[in-house]
């Protein structure tokens, strides 16, 4: 284990880190292992982050060393697409059981790897630690070698087991992997000056397929990506590369970094999200090849695609402008792409009412402030039953974060959208944020919500098990409505006949939410408040006097 | 009867088992106001919740004490103790429970002694209800986890009657196993109603993770069977175990109440309902609603309707080990012939299904097998659709994890209501195929061209009575 103590601290000594950089001498060595809260903490761990790192390489088998709850729990749930191999998505594991773990689990490890390249004949072997084989004491460094010497194909060790720390570590974990056993073993077939590296991209929903025919027409080969579509070969041979775009900026910046010290090769951090930021990744990208050797005009070649794309896009979200500007998004994501999302937003008109930045560095929160302003409200860690109450008191329209918060959204009957790795849409560059801008806003004008805001007509009818007399008098062919059917034709009558919200809506929005001007109820119904300003007015007036204080209290 | 075998490979390849520290916390989900949690690295419950996560659609409680690599050295007694106060202070649950893992199992932390320090140590939790079982990950399975929590609950917390208890007959403890939905346990909830009787469901996750929307946002379970309800089961007049897998459950609740227990392994197909329903006339001493009759004879309808479809199909399937049998029973009094079945752990009922071998495997064997023998019908979870994909044979997706298609709650497969949806939904299921996949072509009865891929033929002779 101390070999591995001492690779994570190695890991944590990151100087290409902006938040490492913003600490103290002593608060760097303790490094980055904020230690999760018991009872309290979400998140996966340092094994889930070395498989997501590393899992969208396509040709390679991961095997995954320790006890069915690693793999069989998690196997096959990520979103990355592939433009062949398939082996990637089976799942590998060796299912330890006691006898493994009284005796050692090595060699069950070492035919297993014997087993899958007999079976199945990957380009590669990943084998990934867990807890329990690390604890027990399991080397899997040296079953990868003496595998690896004995059927002559790479058998990688990723010494990354859950319990030494997050997801995170286990991003840069995973990449210190590929340094010390993977980059640099293998050469590329060829080679050209416009050969680039994309570092902590994972192709989700086949997102990189939305930028990669703009690198193919401007003539830039994707030497390797780590890792979306990666195969293992391109990784291996990935030193030769000019130039490296450091994709998802925080999981591998230890890759990128160490690449540039090794082998020379620049880096610059950029994102695909956002027209602005896809602009400036492609402006980049030319840049440093240019710098590097590629032909002059591969900068001008890039500048009129970037003006062809832009105002392409831009045409399409206008159209979407008028319908979102002024609606208000909550942002709640792992903090890391909180600004190039924030960007993309924006671009579309919509106002951001909160970002979280509970894994953003100074520098990341910096860009959120100057792109949100000021008053920027930005959340370090905020509890799901705040979200909750923010959403239900309609301060904000719609939620973007990650699946695992989605209820808290779904659940206040208010619109959300998913925006991490499990999400099925594609949100990258010029396509990606028009697909996103669509999605937000089929999301956000879907006739569903004000159905299920609105209570059952029937609450109230026939309380007490007793038939109401009124609705059994109608039978009888008398001609008085029953209360509740008035009550019912009374809360359906249209008050807003641009949008369409009923008297009942705007009701119930006022008592829910203690209301008391029109600007309010614009606020937290869909009613336009233009020609039907002088109608809200009388209900507000009619509703003012009868309010319950109950009621009130309950809306506070 | 089945030869129940294990491969002797080392490699599990696409594993159909998940492991026994989220089934046991999957049981405490169906108790209202509870908080699982598994002592473990924080991987050990994001892996679970994401699983339940994507099945149900919905929020799920699930929490961690967040092992780190030096308090697994040190033993994990702040982490268990943390865990509980900081959970007891800010989601205020009304029980917590905990289970073990691969990694607290193997350091050996004395959980059940931690408990009673932790007690004495802070006297607000003297009596509140901490549950612990012991569910290593490198241990059984799922089903197995459900079953040890279930029983465990039963004994830790069901209140054991002092004298000559005031029992109502009318009262019916369900125990069911986790291959149930919650879509099941209301089915039977309401079949026990009509009889006049009031069901306890433990674990009523129909009452949890049936999809609704609650009144406030709470981080427990939104429903299921309280604490109290949970203590006066004793004075039930019958327990009504459904699956294999509640023996245990239903044994510890007549050791400790008196209580009765009649065990039903199965509730899918007509034969398994009628005895159900008959049972139920016998203890509630009521005719059966006519309601049931009328249902008996839908599902007596359905069946003539689909065996021309089911019968002769070569079923491949892989589930736990109540739920194959539950299914592969019922579609075996269909007419299918039961070709390979895969499950994850021992269990009584293997060696009665109505096949020659029963593998405790994975979906590797499942899918070799299926290929050698020529099947044309998948059951298994929703990891089954890259075999399907590559077999190219009808799927039918059962039991956990369903995380690729929705309504897995509500999936219903009990009772005669239930077992007729389901036989409707899986021969629809094989009319599409054969619309899509098998239509006739001049060359397909020619004797020269190669066999078809699919090892069915078009001169079946249930086939041709309805084409």
């Amino acid at each position: 284990m101390s070999s591995l103590s001492a690779r994570i601290l190695d890991v944590f000594n990151e100087p290409g880190c902006a938040k490492n950089a913003d600490k103290s001498e002593a608060d760097r060595k303790k490094g980055c292992t904020k230690q999760p809260k018991p009872g309290s903490a979400a998140g996966g761990c340092a094994f889930d982050g070395a498989k997501i790192a590393l899992q969208p390489f396509t040709d390679v088998a991961h095997l995954v060393h320790g006890p069915i709850a690693c793999e069989g729990n998690s196997w096959d749930n990520r979103g990355a697409a592939s433009s062949g191999a398939s082996i990637w998505r089976t799942g590998f594991t060796t299912d330890m059981n006691e006898t493994d773990i009284v005796f050692g689990g090595e060699k069950r490890l070492y035919k297993a790897i014997r087993e899958i390249l007999a079976k199945y004949d990957p380009a590669a072997i990943f084998v990934y630690q867990t807890c329990i084989p690390a604890m027990i004491g399991d080397d899997i460094n040296a079953v990868c070698k003496a595998a690896s010497r004995k059927f002559g194909k790479p058998v990688i060790p990723v010494n990354s087991p859950g319990f030494v720390g997050s997801k995170n570590l286990g991003n840069k974990l995973a990449g210190q992997a590929l340094l010390d056993h993977v980059i640099g073993t293998e050469e590329p077939d060829y080679t050209t000056p416009c050969d680039i590296n994309l570092i902590g991209e994972y192709n989700l929903s086949g997102e990189l397929w939305q930028v990669k025919p703009l690198l193919d027409e401007l003539g830039i080969r994707i030497l390797s990506c780590i890792s979306g579509d990666g195969k293992y070969r391109e990784v291996a041979s990935s030193h030769r590369a000019r130039a490296a775009m450091l994709v998802c900026s925080k999981s591998m910046i230890n890759v990128a970094r160490k690449m540039q010290e090794r082998y020379a090769i620049p880096f610059f951090e950029g994102s695909f999200y956002g027209i602005q930021d896809s602009s400036d990744a492609l402006r980049n990208i030319a840049r440093v090849l240019v710098a590097r050797g590629a032909p002059e005009d591969l900068i001008g070649r890039t500048e009129v695609v970037i003006a062809r794309e832009e105002a392409r896009a831009w045409a399409k979200i206008g159209s979407y402008r008028p319908r979102l500007a002024g609606k208000r998004a909550l942002l709640i994501t792992g903090g890391v792409k909180s600004w190039s999302v924030l960007a993309a937003l924006q671009e579309a008109g919509l106002e951001l009412v909160g970002t979280s930045v509970k894994k953003s560095t100074k520098e990341d929160k910096e860009r959120i402030k100057q792109r949100m302003g000021q008053d920027a409200h930005m959340i370090d860690d905020m509890a799901p039953r705040d979200i909750y109450k923010m959403l239900k008191g309609a301060k904000a329209d719609i939620m973007l974060s990650g699946g695992k918060s989605q209820f808290v959204a779904l659940k206040a009957a208010m619109p959300w959208l998913d925006i991490n790795q499990e999400r099925s849409h594609a949100y990258m560059g010029y396509l990606g944020i028009v697909n996103l801008v669509a999605e937000i806003d089929k999301a956000l004008f879907n006739p569903m919500w004000e159905q299920l805001r609105r209570p059952a007509p029937w609450d109230g009818i026939a309380k007490h098990g007793h038939p109401n007399p009124m609705v059994l008098a109608q039978t009888d062919g008398q001609a008085a409505e029953p209360p509740a059917l008035l009550e019912v034709s009374r809360r359906a009558k249209r008050v807003c006949l641009c949008n369409t919200v009923d008297r009942g809506t705007i009701e119930d929005a006022i008592r829910l939410h203690g209301l008391t001007s029109v600007d309010s109820v614009r606020l937290h119904t869909n009613a336009f408040g233009g020609c039907c300003r002088s109608r809200i007015q009388d209900i507000l007036r009619a509703m003012s006097g009868s309010q319950p204080p109950a009621m009130q209290q309950a809306a506070e | 009867m089945a030869i129940v075998s294990t491969p002797s490979k080392a490699c599990t390849v696409n594993p159909l088992k998940m492991s026994q520290p989220i089934g046991g916390a999957f049981a405490f989900m169906g108790l209202r106001g509870a908080m699982p949690v598994l002592h473990g690295s924080q991987g050990c419950t994001s892996f679970g919740l994401t699983l339940f996560v994507r099945h149900f659609k919905e929020p799920v409680p699930l929490q961690t004490t967040a092992m780190s690599e030096v308090t697994t050295v040190l033993g994990g007694y702040e982490n268990i103790e943390q865990a509980i106060l900081n959970i007891h202070n800010r989601t205020k649950p009304e029980i917590i429970g905990i289970c073990s893992t691969g990694v607290t199992e193997t350091n050996g932390d004395d959980i059940d002694g931690t408990i009673k320090l932790i007690r004495k140590k802070h006297p607000q939790l003297a009596t509140f209800p901490l549950v612990h079982v012991s569910t290593p990950d490198f241990k059984d399975a799922f089903q197995d986890g459900w079953e040890k929590t279930v029983a465990r609950i039963v004994e830790m917390l069901v209140r054991a009657p002092t004298s000559e208890v005031e029992r109502d007959p009318a009262r019916v403890n369900v125990l069911p196993g986790c291959h149930l939905t919650p879509a099941d346990l209301d089915e039977i909830r309401t079949i026990l109603e009509d009889f006049g009787l009031k069901p306890s469901f433990l674990p009523d996750l129909a009452g949890s993770l049936d999809g609704h929307i609650p009144e406030e946002f709470t981080s427990t379970t939104i429903g299921g069977i309280g604490i109290e309800e949970i203590a006066s089961m004793g004075q039930s007049g019958w327990t009504i175990a459904i699956g294999a897998q509640m023996r245990r459950a239903a044994e510890a609740m007549q050791t400790r109440t008196g209580v009765p227990f009649r065990l039903f392994e199965r509730l899918c197909g007509l034969l398994p309902s009628d005895e159900f329903i008959a049972f139920l006339s016998e203890i509630s001493g009521r005719p059966v609603p006519p309601k049931y009759r009328r249902q008996r004879g839908q599902l007596a309808d359905a069946m003539l309707d689909a065996h021309f479809q089911i019968g002769g199909r070569k079923l491949a399937i892989g589930a736990e080990p109540d739920l194959l049998f539950d299914l592969s029973s019922m579609l075996h009094d269909m007419g299918a012939q039961v070709m390979a079945a895969v499950t994850t752990t021992p269990s009584p009922v293997l060696e009665r299904i109505r096949t020659d071998e029963v593998l405790i495997g994975d979906l590797e064997d499942l899918e070799e097998r299926a290929r050698r023998q020529n099947c044309d019908l998948l059951i298994t979870h929703s990891h089954g659709r890259q075999p399907a994909e590559r077999l190219k044979i009808p799927f039918h997706r059962a039991g956990f994890p369903m995380f690729d298609r929705i309504g897995a709650g509500h999936q219903l497969s009990v009772g005669y209501r239930g077992t007729r949806d389901l036989i409707f939904q899986i021969t629809n299921l094989l009319i599409a195929d054969r619309e899509e996949n098998h239509q006739p072509c001049p060359d397909s009865w020619r004797t020269s061209t190669p066999p078809l891929k699919s090892g069915r033929s078009y001169t079946d002779a249930s086939e041709r009575s309805i084409a």
